[in-house]
């Protein structure tokens, strides 16, 4: 097996959750900075469209980092996924696979899959609730919820804060009540 | 020390996430829905082997006060509760089952070519900004 061979399999959850959880330190040593990735959606915000709103009246220049980090993260995803992409499908849990059958979710050769989330998708009410209020709810909650699972559930309880504990706990809750409860509606759209 | 030049260690840190993010397969939504319907211990042992690691890195950067690079004394930042961190948790809770994705990995699944992804950024950019503009309305 070669190394490129050897990356390019999915990495095990005892390698990556570490890594993860290294961001930690080194974000705090290198620029004394506390690890978080939704403030980077109210720094767009404050940059782009503050509107007189006072919750996007600061300095985001002073923030940018946070910007260069999430660029970073869009920029490991384009490298990833061109050179080190797993040839294989996704993995997945026999039962996952007999639970998404019925929605016509068969194909699970990529991370994303392209059976829900595709162009001509916005164009259908299932595809519409998906991205586009998806995406709404993970902007809104995450800054109503002061952070999300790196600001919260990551740093949060690395420097045991309870409120992140809460927060964490919330964030679950919700996470379960969709998937099991609402989403098995929304995907039979 | 804000100069273009001195970001580029943000970007290559970012990088370097975005590409473990890829690699752990936590910015799939299959395994969003292992995680939330209990069919895959995965995305516990990637989310708890992280804090782990972090709560000994903080302890470890406490108990030693080992400084930053630029020799400051790193600082915390101490989260107040308010109803916003249940309120809002809750949201996002439904947005993550649905699009399998928080906002780091929203970033990472347009890098790995789902370029309608980029549709869900821009929407959960006007979800913060409307959190924005009608905060004083909203309990906390």
């Amino acid at each position: 097996m070669t190394i490129l061979e050897f990356l390019q399999q999915p990495w095990p959850w005892y390698i990556a959750g570490p890594l993860i959880g290294l961001t930690v330190p080194v974000l705090l040593l290198v620029g004394n900075k506390s690890f978080g990735i939704s403030s980077s959606l109210r720094h767009i915000c404050a940059a782009c469209v503050p509107a007189k709103v006072p919750f996007f009246q600061y300095d985001w220049k002073k923030e940018a980092w946070n910007l260069f980090f999430v660029g970073g993260i869009l920029l490991g995803g384009i490298i990833a996924g061109a050179m080190l992409a797993n040839p294989a499908p996704v993995a997945v849990n026999p039962q996952l696979v007999t639970d998404l059958a019925p929605y016509g979710i068969t194909d699970f050769h990529s991370l994303v899959p392209g059976q829900l989330f595709n162009w001509p998708a916005l164009l259908s009410v299932r595809g519409l609730l998906m991205m586009v209020g998806g995406g709404f709810l993970v902007g809104f909650g995450t800054r109503y919820a002061g952070g999300c699972t790196s600001g919260h559930a990551i740093m949060g309880l690395s420097t045991l804060q309870w409120p992140s504990l809460v927060a964490t706990i919330c964030f679950m809750i919700g996470g379960f009540v969709m998937a099991n409860l609402i989403l098995p509606f929304i995907l039979s759209l | 020390m804000n100069t273009w030049f001195s970001q580029l260690k943000y970007l290559l840190i970012g990088t370097l996430f975005g590409i473990i993010f890829v690699k752990a397969e936590v910015i799939s939504w299959f395994r969003i829905q292992e995680m939330f319907r209990l069919q895959s211990f995965h995305m516990y042992g990637v989310i708890g082997s992280a804090v782990m690691v972090g709560m000994l890195s903080v302890w470890l950067i406490k108990k030693f006060n080992v400084k930053t690079l630029d020799g400051e004394t790193v600082t915390f930042h101490p989260k107040k509760f308010n109803k916003g961190q249940i309120y809002g948790g809750l949201i996002f809770g439904l947005g993550w089952a649905i699009t399998g994705a928080c906002p780091g990995p929203l970033f990472a699944q347009i890098g790995v070519g789902a370029t309608v992804v980029a549709v869900t950024l821009l929407s959960a950019i006007a979800g913060t900004w409307v959190y924005g503009r009608f905060r004083d309305q909203l309990p906390h």
